[in-house]
């Protein structure tokens, strides 16, 4: 059993994601953390509204890019920033809950949005006893 | 990038022969030491571009190339559609028809520095930047798609630019063949708030003075004299272009197959030209090409509006539009025949020649200025484009900097507030929402942009016109 755990990795442009779980879920859950401490230090977040996110797809790597997707369309036109997620995953079926709050630009000092999850550096696969879920996303 | 892997043609141009199912040759445009520096990602990126199905000509590379998504960032390609031509949603990135504007203000240095405070502090209020900021404007459905199919003249019809704006902006403002029922609504939620805004990241409104002139001949014609100032903008399509980039790169990736190709590397994503799904990318990208003319056209109205607020005598004039991420259906004579291509140019600035029939009467003899961004601490170029650039690489050039270091990397070694100090002691005054924002932009994560426009100019992609440094930068 590992920590979950998240961490940013180098791209020239751009930033890469990558979340550490003992499942895929837990993984996918770390690197939507990584991806909203791109824009922002995640403790000036509060946890105070509840978000669903549903996403279908049969191949594990692109379902990581569509959860991230979802994720970055519900932080632009919601215009919130989100810091707890809780992923659940069934046969390509990816049902999750976020909580996050509203953008304030003052106090949360927004750093760059960001444009998409890409499919370079894309990754999900597991290593010895943990899952690692990862790839570059566009700011 | 490991220089021994490239046959060097000339001083600043080197090729990479075509091997391992590469359709045509790769070509790099650059000095040796910008080689040196490249990434070896861009030497695999160039390679796979011209692994794609109707590739003319070679894959290209300008002298700011660096690592990309698919195509490398300052990437350049034309596909024939009557040889298996693709169109590659990867090739034209994300922030679909990102450009830069640059305006003529007619106001003297010595007028700008006595209210240089002021002016920030009024463009700063006046122009939505950084994430969250939403416009003036709301649209509805049927605005929406107005909007997508009218470019910067529906902006002007609405009464939110000049009409003398149209003929100095790429396609008269108004790219034609856009679809906004091509267009997921998904994409047009993401905008729908967002007309007029900045962004974030490397976008910026910036206020410069012309600190050199280099072609005093192309300077006069574009209008450019010493000491002059400027004002430019960089900023593309917003949400909208986002989302379609990142729906019709899945769209791809997942019918590749299905249309026989076998990608390289999924973020090269792409559909025969003729493809259903090619077709609709391509009426989809238009609408994005529209919705960041609109935006670029609302930004300046707001910033026309916050100038007079200060000089009600002054209008701003546009010099010229140019967008760095599009694919275009354009013409070129090839062994004697005409050839319809679709140039995608990522990262990569469309520099037509002096005579080119697309561009304005009274730039025409001068050729298309071609505006490269710096950033907030660092000088900006003016550029115009030359007959040998149409045979060098379908009228293109580089588009700036580029990065050199990694966001996480600058924001652990800077921190914003102390950067803005800096710079303010320097006679530039920034305003942003985000002091981690200025951190991860500072100019040092970028490269030396001098170095490129230099390459650009010696290799004759386009022809060094003039040097602008920056006096007030508004960062998203």
């Amino acid at each position: 059993m590992i920590t979950p755990h998240w961490e940013h990795f180098e791209h020239q442009a751009d930033m890469g994601v990558r979340g550490f779980g003992n499942m895929p879920a837990e993984a996918f859950e770390q690197v939507a953390l990584a991806t909203s401490a791109i824009i922002t230090d995640l403790q000036l977040i509060n946890p105070t509204h509840e978000i669903n996110i549903f996403c279908e797809e049969t191949d594990q790597e692109l379902l990581l890019v569509d959860w991230l997707n979802a994720l970055i369309f519900e932080m632009s036109t919601r215009k919130m920033l989100f810091n707890q997620f809780k992923v659940y995953l069934d046969n390509g079926k990816l049902t999750a809950s976020v909580w996050g709050e509203p953008t304030n630009i003052k106090r949360h000092q927004p750093a760059v949005e960001i444009k998409g999850a890409t499919y370079t550096e894309l990754a999900v696969y597991k290593s010895q006893d943990h899952w690692v879920a990862q790839c570059v996303v566009d700011v | 990038m490991d220089i021994n892997k490239l046959h060097r043609i000339t001083n600043n141009q080197w090729c990479i022969e075509p091997a391992n199912g590469m359709h045509v040759q790769g070509i790099i445009f650059a000095s040796e030491e910008l080689i040196l520096e490249m990434d070896e990602k861009v030497y695999e990126q160039v390679c796979n571009v011209a692994k794609l199905p109707g590739i003319v000509n070679a894959s290209y590379a300008m002298p700011d190339a660096h690592w990309g998504y698919g195509f490398p960032i300052g990437g350049v390609a034309a596909f024939d559609p009557q040889q298996g031509g693709v169109i590659s949603a990867g090739g034209v990135g994300f922030d679909i028809s990102c450009g830069v504007r640059t305006l003529h203000t007619g106001l003297t240095a010595q007028q700008v520095m006595s209210k240089q405070n002021e002016l920030a502090d009024i463009l700063y209020k006046n122009i939505p930047a950084g994430l969250g900021s939403t416009g003036i404007i709301h649209l509805n459905k049927k605005q929406m798609d107005a909007m997508l199919t009218g470019g910067a003249r529906w902006a002007i019809e609405r009464g939110l630019g000049d009409h003398a704006d149209l003929e100095r902006i790429e396609e008269h403002g108004c790219m034609q063949g856009a679809d906004p029922d091509q267009i997921s609504d998904h994409a047009k939620e993401r905008q729908k708030n967002e007309m007029g805004t900045l962004g974030s990241g490397n976008h910026y409104l910036e206020l410069q003075k012309v600190v050199e002139i280099y072609d005093a001949n192309i300077a006069k014609k574009f209008g450019i004299e010493m000491d002059d100032i400027k004002i430019s903008i960089h900023c593309g399509s917003r949400g909208l272009g986002h989302q379609i980039g990142t729906e019709f790169l899945k769209r791809m990736v997942v019918s590749a197959k299905g249309h026989g190709i076998t990608l390289p590397d999924r973020e090269l994503a792409c559909a025969p030209i003729d493809s259903k799904i090619g077709q609709a990318y391509l009426a989809a990208m238009r609408g994005a090409i529209n919705c960041a003319l609109a935006n670029r056209e609302i930004i300046t109205h707001l910033t026309r509006q916050a100038v007079k607020k200060i000089f009600p005598d002054i209008h701003l004039e546009l010099l010229y539009d140019v967008s760095h991420n599009t694919c275009k259906l354009e013409q070129y004579e090839m062994n004697g025949e005409t050839k319809n291509l679709y140039v995608h140019r990522k990262g990569a600035t469309r520099a037509f020649c002096p005579g080119h029939p697309s561009l304005p009467p009274a730039l025409r003899e001068a050729g298309q200025p071609v505006l490269i961004g710096g950033t907030m601490g660092t000088a900006s170029y003016i550029l115009a484009g030359t007959e040998k650039s149409m045979h060098l690489a379908y009228g293109s050039a580089c588009h700036g900097a580029g990065r050199n270091m990694s966001r996480r990397k600058a924001n652990k070694l800077w921190r914003g507030g102390r950067i803005m100090h800096e710079l303010a002691d320097r006679g530039i005054l920034i305003r942003s929402p985000s002091m981690r924002g200025i951190a991860e932009e500072a100019p040092a994560a970028y490269k030396d942009v001098s170095a490129v426009v230099n390459v650009a100019d010696q290799a004759g992609l386009s022809r060094l016109v003039a040097k602008l440094e920056p006096l007030i930068c508004i960062k998203g």
